[in-house]
Order: structure tokens, then sequence, then C-alpha cells
């Protein structure tokens, strides 16, 4: 049985391979200067990171809580804006004026923790009540909320279109504040994958303990959950909140990897990989209920993307096959339809990858076969 | 001096539109007691269940949990303050283990804070520990320890609803609120449940409600039977007095017209 040790033991052998996967990528990163690294590695790395924390979080909410929300990307928004105003904030008072300084990495982490906080406030006004309503009718009014979220963020004087996303001011975006070059980009690396860790590592935590269990519970069944004695709204909007809070982080991410900002990316009809329903896409394919799994279909999303957007094009296919290509929101729906058609609960379905438990099974394997060999001498 | 009862409900009743689902409503249960409550289909028992937890905001009357008004408030908070229930037809948490499905139900007598959880204190530890043994402890009463890492929907049906029962007996309730515990079972398994409402009434000393359709079941471990119709109670009293009360025979069978 799983007991305190056992999981101890867990934890100091993750967090030794997550150490010593990021020494041996901070050397990388040190020593590697080719322009495909710098110049597509490096900013894929960022949006990777950002989309496995977004897909994570939403699969709080869908996978966990069982709620189907289409509003995520309206946190994102929040979360976005918020750092970018107020990472311009602190270049315009003086904080900091090279983007070298130690003291920028701070004020930026303090922007990114910031549009996470105003994006949980949000998730509670949004949340406590769109919660009362199930199932369809809250997909509705999540949907609602992401596009009113962004149509208010772009009519603040401060932050639309007479704002940030005003020719001018985006470009300031880029040399002063948030926005990260390439160089910057690679210098700052680790950021994006610590920050990554920290946030998976929080929402494990959430799941595996207490209120985790609340949660799941009210996804299986919610009549049973409050006879249980789980306050089913509080849980709710709780968890709504929290996931809120990641999807915030994960917009401060994306304002760094963007030299400008627009609602445009967040809204519902974007045709790219930035999209509510897209993201939906993404914890669908993964397996709802298994954050590794978000995390990697994130992973397969994003260079499915890429491939669409990059490759394609330089390929020299033939201009049908292009064509074809020229509707990515297709080939998404395509990708869905056939893992629901082979794995209808998604590709990890509710397991988690374990890295322990991985370990364990190839000793049982070596095992096994050490014993099979030793029989056949 | 007289006791006070565990659950005392006074003229307890609920209307739907213009339907009156339960009227005049009155019980009382002390301590140790089994309560069997009987009627045709349709009679309003389940709506006594749910009004006795909250689903149900009563309109007419009151209903007391220890000599403590229980109106109005919600159903975690009624369960919070001891009454727990089972339901007539089975909702366990499918797709999570037996033990989680017990441990759910312990989730607000082991507290720990949000950060206690997030950075794994050591009272998040101890909390969990105790936690997971009492869940084992609660599921070796219903001989389902071995079995603690199955999926709950897995489970055989006579086992599924004693999981039920364990569930609601680990909410650390006062009384228990038995929804058709029987209905489906075969009559091993019926024999089997009997047994375990004896136990748990020896370990526990709680007292229960008891809705059932099986009367062998009902005559044999109720202390008292209360027969409700039409949203009515119509006959009160010993079992004994109950099978051959009149008006019961009548609401069961019909009344002979000549």
């Amino acid at each position: 049985m799983m007991n305190k040790n056992t999981k101890l033991k867990g934890y100091l052998v993750n967090t030794v391979a997550l150490a010593v996967l990021l020494m041996a990528f901070l050397i990388l990163n040190a020593n590697f200067k080719t322009p495909f690294y710098s110049v597509v590695f490096i900013p894929s790395l960022w949006q990777i990171s950002y989309l496995i924390i977004l897909a994570a979080s939403l699969n709080l909410v869908l996978g966990f809580l069982g709620q189907l929300s289409l509003g995520h990307c309206g946190f994102m928004a929040i979360g976005a804006y918020t750092a970018a105003l107020l990472s311009l904030y602190f270049e315009r008072a003086g904080i900091f004026t090279d983007k070298k300084a130690p003291v920028f990495i701070v004020s930026i982490l303090v922007s990114l923790l910031a549009g996470g906080l105003l994006a949980a406030i949000v998730g509670i006004i949004v949340g406590i009540p769109a919660l009362r309503l199930k199932g369809d009718y809250l997909a509705i009014i999540t949907l609602g909320f992401g596009m009113i979220i962004c149509n208010v963020i772009n009519n603040l004087p401060f932050a639309g279109m007479e704002g940030l996303s005003k020719g001018s001011a985006a470009a300031s975006l880029y040399k002063t504040g948030l926005g990260f070059g390439n160089t910057l980009k690679t210098k700052y690396a680790w950021v994006a994958i610590v920050i990554t860790i920290l946030c998976l590592a929080a929402m494990f935590m959430f799941i595996r303990s207490r209120f985790g269990r609340a949660i799941e519970s009210i996804r299986d069944d919610e009549i049973a959950a409050s006879a249980s004695g789980i306050n089913v709204s509080l849980y709710k909007v709780g968890t709504f909140v929290y996931s809120a809070f990641f999807a915030g982080i994960a917009g401060g991410l994306f304002a760094c990897c963007n030299s400008s900002l627009s609602t445009a990316s967040f809204a519902f009809t974007n045709g790219s990989i930035l999209n509510s329903t897209f993201i939906v896409v993404m914890v669908v394919v993964g397996g709802m209920g298994s954050l590794t799994g978000s995390m990697l279909s994130a992973v397969l999303m994003f260079l499915l993307n890429y491939v669409i957007k990059n490759v394609i094009k330089a390929s020299g296919m033939p201009l049908f096959v292009q064509n074809l290509f020229k509707y990515p929101m297709l080939v998404y729906a395509i990708v869905l339809i056939i893992v629901i058609m082979f794995k209808p609960k998604g590709i990890l379905g509710t397991r988690e990858f374990s890295l322990v438990n991985t370990i364990e099974y190839i000793k049982g394997k070596l095992g096994k076969k050490a014993v099979k060999e030793g029989g056949s001498k | 001096m007289e006791r006070t009862p565990v659950l005392k409900t006074v003229n307890l009743g609920i209307t739907f539109g213009g339907l009156r689902a339960v009227e005049d409503f009155n019980i009382e249960i002390y301590e140790g007691e089994l309560v069997g409550l009987i009627g045709p289909n349709g009679a309003g028992k389940t709506t006594v269940f749910n009004l006795l937890t909250g689903v149900y905001t009563p309109t007419e009357g009151k209903f007391y949990l220890s000599g403590k008004n229980m109106n109005g408030k919600k159903t975690h908070q009624v369960v919070a303050e001891g009454i727990a229930r089972t339901f007539q037809n089975i909702r366990l948490f499918k797709q999570m283990t037996v033990l989680e499905n017990v441990k759910v139900a312990l989730n607000s007598k082991y507290e720990y804070k949000f950060f206690a959880s997030l950075f794994r204190t050591p009272k998040f530890w101890r909390k969990e520990e105790e936690l997971d043994k009492e869940a084992r402890d609660l599921l070796s009463i219903f001989n389902l320890e071995n079995k603690a890492n199955y999926i709950a929907s897995n489970l055989p049906y006579g086992q599924q609803r004693k999981l039920e029962i364990a569930r609601a007996l680990a909410t650390g309730m006062k009384i228990l609120l038995l929804d058709e515990p029987a209905a489906g079972m075969n009559p091993t398994e019926t024999a089997e449940l009997l047994e375990c409402i004896k136990i748990i009434r020896e370990r526990f000393g709680i007292a229960i409600l008891l809705i059932e359709h099986d009367m062998s079941l009902v005559m044999n471990v109720c202390e008292r039977i209360q027969v409700i119709n039409f949203g009515k109670t119509i006959a009160f009293g010993l079992p004994h007095e109950i099978a051959n009360n009149q008006e019961v025979i009548e609401a069961y069978l019909g009344k002979n017209e000549d």
C-alpha cells in the first residue's frame, strides 16, 4: 500500500529527476547557440509551457470537477493584460532598467503572480453565479463570460484599442515591459520551465488531498457528495478559482512570449491555437482526469499546430494538401474524432504517468528477464 | 427527566404546488432505536427522507436533531450535524476506489488547511494517516477491506449497498436513514444486510430510520413502525400491531367491497 514513506520516496525521485533534467538543460542552454535553437526551439518551449499550464488547469475543472467551462481563455487574457501592464508600470517607475538585471526577473515574477491573483478574483465573481448551472448551460454562460472579459479589456482605456494593443504601445511592450526577444527567451528559459513545474506540482498536491477527493466525488455524484457532507458549491467555486489562477499565470507567460497583446488572441472565434475550445480539445485528447495526460496532449497539439503552420507551407507539397491545412480547426477536429474512436477516455484516460511506477515496472521486466535467462542457462 | 429524542419532527410537511406530498408527519426516535417507515409506492417515504436531509425545505412544521432545530439547513450542514442517509438507487462515487468513497465522507472529520496540502506539512501526513486508518476500519466492519482498491462500480450489487452504508457511517452521524437497503437483493444478501444492521447497532449505538418494502425484514428488525399513505400517517406502533391493523392492510391490499 501507498504510505507516507513510499510517497516521500516518490517525491524525492521526481525532484531529483527534474533537477537533473533542469541542470542538463541549463548546461545545454549555455553552450548551444545554433539559430534553430534560439529561433525555433526556445520560443516553442515558452509556448508549450503556457499551453501545459493552461490545459492542466482546465483539466481541474473539466476532468476532476466534471464541469464544462468554455471561458478559460478569458482568465488567460486577464492574466496576460495584468502582467503586461504591471511590468510596463514597473519599467516606467524605474524599478528595473536593464532586462539582464536580477531585479527584472523579480518584477516579472511579481507581475505573473499578480496576473494569476486577478484572474482568480474574477474567477470568484464569475464562478459564484455561473456554477449554479450545470452541463450545457454552464458551457454557454462561461463562453459568454469569456467573451465579456475580452470585450471589457478591449474597452478599458489603458488596456484595449487605445492602450496596449495600439501600435506604439505594443512596440513598447517589446522594448520595455514584459515582452521577451529571442535572446531574452533563451536567457530566461529556466523561468518558463520552473514556473510550469511549480504550477503542476501545486495542482498535483491539490488533487492528491482531501480537496481532490471531494471534487472527484462531486464529478461522480453531486447529490451523494452533499449527502456525504461535502459543501458542493464551495468546492465547485474553489476549484474554478484555483483553475483560473493558473490560467492567469499561463496568460502572463503568454504575454512574455509576445511582443504585442490583442484580445483577438483570446477570442472564441480565433482560429489559432489559443482558443477556449481548443484547450478543451487538448484536455479531452490527453484524458479528462489526468494531469500528465494534459501535459502530453499540450505538447502533441502544439507540435501538430506547428507542423500545420510552418512545415506544411515550406514543404513544397501539392497545393491541394496545403489548402486543406489552411483550416487547422478542421485538422484538430479530425484528431479529436480519431482519438475518441480508439481511446474514448483520451490518451491516458484517468491514469497518471508516474516515474516511480515506471521504474518499478522496468525493474520487474528486467527481473523477469534475468530469471528467464538464468533459467535457460 | 425525559430523554431528548435524537430525531423529532413536529407536523412536518411539504407542498409541491397544489400537491401535499407529506403532511403532519410526527415521529420521535430515541438513541439506539430502529424505526421502520413503510407505506405503498408513492406514499411519500422518500420525500420524508429528503425533508430530513435538507434536500427539500419543509413548507410546514419543524424537525429537531437532539433538540436542535434543523429547518432550512443545507444538505451538507445537516450531514455535519449528524443525519446521514443512503439512497434508494445506489449512488456511489463510481470512478473512485472503495477506500476513496469512504474517505470522501471522512473529509470534514480530518480537516487540514489548503496550505497544509500544498506544502505537505507534517499535519497533512498525520491527518491523512489517521483518515486512512479509520476508513479501513470502517471497511473491515463490512468485510470490504480486501476490496479497498477496487473501483466502486466494479463491486457486486450487495457489496455496493454495504459500501454505501459504510460511507454514510463515515460521516459520524447520530441517526442513519436507510432508504430501501434490501431493494433488489436476493435472500442471502438480505440476510447479510440484516447481520450488517445488527453490527452497526451494536458497534455504534445509533438510531436508524428504515424505509423498506421487504416486510419480513421490517417485521424482524424494527422496534416500532410508522405507516404512511398519501403523505399522511395512518398507523404507528409495534410490528405485530401494524401487521394486524385494518387500515394498513387496506392501504396495501385495498378494501373489501362486499
